[in-house]
């Protein structure tokens, strides 16, 4: 077997843990062509078609899912089929290979053993695994137990924890906590138990409800956070932060000690360590946030983890530790995308704690800031304020008013005067947090009044000049301030300011540094958000805007032979253009006289969005799309004339899998434009249908795009009626293929739950559409044959009692919409179904007004059904 | 097995700017298609068309005419022929018609009853009774802000805002603009009230196709949610009222008959639970009267003359 060692000189990478094994790492044995060939039908042949029509439900559950996940179908369907014998002697030869002296041809095997694991334990093969893997730890050779606790690491991470039994999870458990114990001597063992343990951690399930094992478990994690070696440290800590979001509710004995730990780490431990240590904290409040976030709810008034109030109860230590870490900042973190240091994961933190405390955090926090914010030193004034501007959220706007009613001139001339930009840079990032909480309609006593407001304009705009980095904080904070007018009513406070607003942030995004810090980004976001809460007061303003994008918008399309540098640039400059325009076309098109003056720029404004398209880059393609959305819906069935040369981009949009976001966008589009040309349309559906089913049956389209799929359909059988006839034979058996896949959800997580409910979502908007469309035409009967199968999805799905409000109410709609269209064709069946009956008396008395409002026309069609 | 990524979002908001587009995008995208939706459910399924009156069965109508008993007579056949041109027009668009052509069209959609001259099958299970109130029948319709009623003739009665859907111009977001209702209505001069009988069409939907039961329930339920019964305001010019309906057991034809009514009674209206709203005379709605519960028992034609022959009932037995 010696081939065989040197056969896997490829180690896999730390960077790549949650990978499919690729073939790119594996080198057939040269003399060992069995072992060759089925490493390759592991890693390779991820190209493979299915023959359509085969299993029509499995292709189409496949294609709705991730396409990760098809492939990874695929491969273990590969496996599985696999000779036996040929299975058998490479998993020997995997085991062998963990006693290897090459350590990456022990990691590379623990790694695949942990993939073959992940197959063949569900299918309740491979019985001998885990006895074989726990012989091994009781061997000599340091590096094969080595390896062992690392292969039990990788499984834990592959397998799900019900198919391994508890007799093996108490082993797997037992064996990696003694790995870890302080008395292992040997460091290489003790890292990879620690590291194994954190993925292990979700099988202790069972173990963690025994106060003896338990204890055990947190003693030895404990220990093993004061180990000499900085890594197994780390590692340890890495398991408090996980145990405490998965055993939340089993902290209690412990969290004393594990103050004293972390309060240790954070003041005297390496970086990395101190790090996770700060996590430990932040994970806690995280949890405490989503349970009184629960506590609050309408809905239960309780959670099913009661909350221990471990912040509370730690803010007097904790609140300091924290506040030890603002000092420590690095010069340029603000200049470094990349930063993280224990400033930020310190202030992070702070700023969770405010969260889930509210006011009892300002008395702790405000002596800090008061004594250190008029320091000479500027690390003592940037971490004052980045104190101040953490607690902003959390605490009552009763407590903190008169606290930044006070500080905000302080704010406003440090902004102007420090001569430190780490301090101007969180100065302006703390008004903009004053801002986003403190200001607005919802807040009683206004912080920004006739008064001040000229001010802190001034003050912004100002600061907009400064240094990238500040002026990028100072556009935060003028959105938030726009923000917070957004309900004002037709007269904005801005109005007197809107002209001047608008040019500074315009001559941002042309100064000659505008590409740091994202700068350029955010003086346009800035923008957006101006435009988007600006009244009617302003609209000849924004109209005026228009054609001054416009320009901007046609010079980026003047300049010719660019590196692919400059392309790059260009091409996020149009996208933010574009995404301005976007912004202004919605604005504009939601009002009557605006709309008509600003369609004098239509037939320009469409012919930019072509030429943007002709760049072919993905960005600017989505954002381009998404403007062209709001200019059909803004320009109505004229927007016909534009079509014969827009179709090819539309095509296009949608044949765009890779980028997902880019396919979504057009099948919205495609609505918009239904909804838009109505029967105008009926010469380009032939293609867009076409393309639509394409992109249902496509396995490599991220599934997310589906659902929107579906609801476009019934756009389009809206928009064309009758005609939409010739799709049926097509677009029914996708529907209802999907339907029974989504009916019911059994033992799906809360993430697959919510996609099914999209997913529902879309298929009963499809049906409302079609039935609506076929409504009063002589072809209704065309739909009778469907009738059956979509009330039994209605039924299904009622019984199923797990979707949401809004399927809830689509559902009861087209309960409506098959009786309406049908009548009395369908009038037995629909007296026949439980929808009629229980589910349409549960949303008749909803609490919903949109889900009762639907029942009621469901009611009204349905009676009219029955009593023709 | 490396060490966790633990980075957070610092000093960042929580969405970007591009991704708050796609959602306001998606936002107005899911509003626009309810719109469409709700628009397409509220096109009405029922065409009726002065065409379609005219291909009515001959018997039915040559039989009523023959008979003479209805006081509230169809509109002659001469009529009907000088409009055989007339386009076809569901209530949607007939709700949005002006002038002559909404006269036209309106003069022919009331439903009608016959005298009762015998007691129905199953009275007391399948019909309701009510007393009727005294004056001008006539059809409320409210629609793009203003509501207007037509008497049986098609003229008009008044102009005027009301608390209706669509009824008023008052800026009311919930409301598309789309919606609009059609009542079936008495106005009665004393207390300038619309006393409403039924339910034609409401926010939009149609409910010409549903059964008396349902459309009393409807209306019962719906007119109070809209304010339109409370008193007369700036933009609710008159009061609407519903009227007490009973089953037509002995308490309940007991009550209808004797009861205290804030209205001049004018005889009673009995309603068969299963009929649909059918324009034009129907025997499944039927008008009793006698001394004790009108003043109008002695016929009158349309210019209040008392017509040569008068029809009589001496008795109903039960």
């Amino acid at each position: 077997m010696g081939p065989m060692q040197s056969a896997v000189p490829i180690g896999r990478q730390h960077d790549n843990s949650d990978a499919w094994v690729s073939e790119r790492r594996f080198y057939p044995s040269p003399s060992d062509s069995v072992v060759s060939s089925s490493f390759s039908l592991i890693g390779i042949n991820t190209q493979i078609q299915y023959g359509n029509g085969s299993h029509p439900g499995l292709i189409l559950k496949n294609a709705l899912d991730a396409k990760e996940q098809h492939r990874k179908f695929e491969l273990v369907q590969r496996w599985l089929s696999l000779d036996e014998g040929v299975k058998t002697q490479i998993k020997t030869f995997l085991l062998q290979t963990l006693s290897s002296l090459v350590p990456d041809a022990r990691s590379t095997a623990s790694q695949v053993i942990a993939k073959v694991a992940g197959i063949e334990l569900p299918q309740k093969q491979w019985p001998e695994l885990i006895g074989s893997l726990l012989a091994n730890i009781h061997q000599l050779p340091p590096h094969v137990k080595q390896a062992t606790l690392e292969t039990l690491g990788y499984l834990c991470e592959e397998v799900s924890p019900d198919v391994v039994e508890q007799d093996h999870v108490n082993k797997i458990l037992t064996a990696v906590v003694q790995g870890m114990n302080a008395s292992e001597g040997n460091n290489d063992i003790r890292l990879a138990a620690t590291r194994a343990l954190y993925n292990a951690l979700g099988f202790a399930q069972a173990n963690f409800t025994n106060d003896m094992e338990r204890d055990y478990i947190m003693r030895v994690v404990c220990e093993a956070t004061l180990s000499s070696e900085v890594k197994i440290r780390q590692a340890a800590f890495e398991c408090l932060v996980s145990i405490s979001s998965t055993y939340y509710e089993k902290l209690a004995p412990y969290i004393q000690d594990i103050f004293n730990i972390t309060a240790k780490a954070v003041k005297e431990d390496e970086e990395p360590v101190a790090l996770q240590a700060i996590e430990f904290w932040s994970s806690i409040c995280d949890e405490e946030i989503d349970i009184l976030e629960e506590y609050g709810g309408d809905f239960t008034g309780d959670s099913d983890i009661p909350c221990f109030y471990f912040i509370k109860q730690a803010l007097p230590a904790l609140v300091p530790m924290l506040l030890e870490t603002l000092l420590k900042q690095e010069e340029d973190q603000d200049q470094d995308e990349g930063a993280w240091n224990l400033a930020m994961a310190g202030g992070t933190c702070l700023g969770l704690v405010a969260r889930t405390v509210g006011d009892d955090i300002v008395p702790l926090v405000m002596p800090f800031i008061e004594e250190n914010i008029t320091k000479p030193d500027w690390r003592q004034r940037e971490a004052a304020t980045y104190a101040f501007g953490s607690i902003l959220e959390g605490p009552s706007p009763d407590k903190l008013t008169p606290i930044v009613n006070v500080a905000l001139n302080f704010m406003l001339t440090a902004l102007t005067k420090d001569p430190n930009n780490h301090v101007k840079d969180t100065t302006a990032w703390t008004l903009g947090r004053i801002f986003e909480f403190l200001h607005g309609s919802t807040v009683e006593t206004p912080i920004i009044t006739q008064a001040n407001c000229q001010q802190i304009i001034t003050v912004l705009l100002q600061s907009m000049k400064d240094v990238p980095n500040v002026a990028e904080k100072a556009c935060g904070a003028l959105y938030f301030l726009a923000q917070g007018y957004e309900d004002v009513g037709s007269s904005s406070p801005l109005t007197p300011y809107f002209q001047e607003i608008v040019q500074s942030l315009l001559t941002v995004t042309h100064r000659e540094d505008a590409g740091e810090s994202r700068l350029r980004t955010a003086a346009y976001e800035t923008l957006n958000e101006v435009v988007r809460c600006s009244t009617d007061e302003t609209a000849p303003m924004v109209l005026q805007l228009v054609p001054v994008i416009m320009m901007e918008l046609h010079q980026t399309l003047e300049s010719q032979k660019l590196s692919s540098d400059e392309r790059e640039k260009q091409n996020e400059l149009q996208g933010l253009l574009c995404g301005c325009l976007q912004v202004i076309i919605q604005k504009l098109g939601s009002s009557e006289p605006t709309k008509y003056v600003f369609m004098q720029y239509a037939d320009q404004i469409m012919n930019l969005f072509l030429r943007v398209f002709a760049c072919r880059s993905a960005t600017v393609h989505e954002e381009a799309m998404l403007a062209i959305g709001a200019l059909a819906y803004a320009t109505g069935a004229d927007f016909a004339k534009y079509m014969p040369e827009f179709y090819k981009y539309l095509e296009m949009g949608l044949q765009n899998f890779e980028e997902y976001q880019v396919c979504a966008v057009t099948v919205g589009v495609v609505g918009d434009i239904c909804r838009a040309l109505e029967e105008k349309i009926l010469p380009y559906c032939d293609g867009i249908m076409t393309q639509l089913l394409k992109d249902l049956s496509s396995n490599q389209l991220h599934r997310s795009v589906k659902p929107p799929i579906f609801s476009c359909f019934g756009d389009i059988a809206l928009a064309i009626g009758e005609n939409f006839e010739k799709y049926l034979m097509y677009a029914m058996p996708m529907l209802q293929s999907a339907a029974e896949l989504s009916a019911h959800t059994s033992g799906a997580d809360d993430e697959m739950t919510e996609y099914t409910n999209l997913l529902r979502n879309g298929i009963l908007e499809a049906y409302s559409g079609i039935f609506q469309g076929f409504k009063n035409s002589p072809k209704t009967q065309l739909l009778i044959p469907y009738a059956p199968h979509i009330l039994q999805f209605l039924d299904s799905i009622y019984v199923e009692k797990d979707m949401d409000d809004v399927v809830m109410k689509t559902a009861i709609g087209v309960l409506g919409d098959l009786a309406d269209t049908l009548g009395s064709n369908a009038g037995s069946l629909i007296q026949q179904s439980l929808s009629s009956k229980d589910f349409l008396n549960e949303c008749l008395s909803s609490e919903d007004h949109l889900i009762k409002e639907s029942a009621e026309w469901a009611k009204l069609a349905i009676s009219r059904a029955l009593s023709v | 097995m490396a060490p966790h990524d633990i980075r957070r979002p610092f000093k960042r908001p929580a969405i970007s700017d591009q991704q708050k587009r796609r959602e306001i995008s998606l936002l107005r995208q899911a509003q626009n298609r309810r719109d469409a939706q709700h628009q397409a459910r509220c096109l009405a399924s029922t065409v009726l068309s002065l065409q379609n009156q005219n291909s009515e069965p001959l018997s039915e109508s040559a039989a009523s005419e023959e008979l003479e008993i209805a006081l509230e007579t169809e509109t002659g056949p001469e009529e009907v022929d000088s409009e055989h041109q007339a386009r076809d027009i569901d209530v949607r668009e007939a709700s949005k018609l002006k002038g002559a052509e909404a006269r036209r069209w309106f003069a022919r959609q009331l439903m009608l009853p016959e005298w009762m001259v015998d007691v129905p099958d199953r009275l007391n299970h399948d019909w309701y009774v009510f007393a009727r109130p005294a004056g001008k029948r006539c059809f409320v319709v409210s629609s793009n802000g203003t509501t207007v009623s037509r008497l049986r003739n098609g003229s008009l009665l008044h102009r005027f805002p009301s608390a209706l859907p669509s009824g008023a111009r008052i800026k009311d977001v919930s409301r598309s603009t789309q919606s609009y209702c059609i009542l079936d209505c008495i106005f009665h001069e004393l207390d300038q009230t619309y006393y409403v009988i039924d339910m034609v069409c409401w926010a939009g939907y149609s409910l010409y196709e549903c059964t008396a039961e349902f459309r009393f329930f409807w209306l019962n339920s719906k007119l109070l949610e809209t304010g339109a019964c409370a008193p007369p305001s700036l933009y609710h010019k008159y009061r609407f009222s519903l009227l007490p309906v009973y089953n037509c057991d002995e308490a309940g034809l007991h009550t209808a008959y004797t009861e205290a009514v804030p209205y001049v009674k004018d005889g009673l209206l009995f309603y068969n639970k299963h009929a649909h709203y059918q324009t034009g005379n129907t025997p499944l709605a039927l008008v009793w009267k006698d001394e004790n519960c009108s003043q109008y028992v002695i016929d009158t034609d349309s210019k209040g003359q008392v017509p040569n022959q008068q029809q009589v009932i001496l008795a109903v037995t039960r």
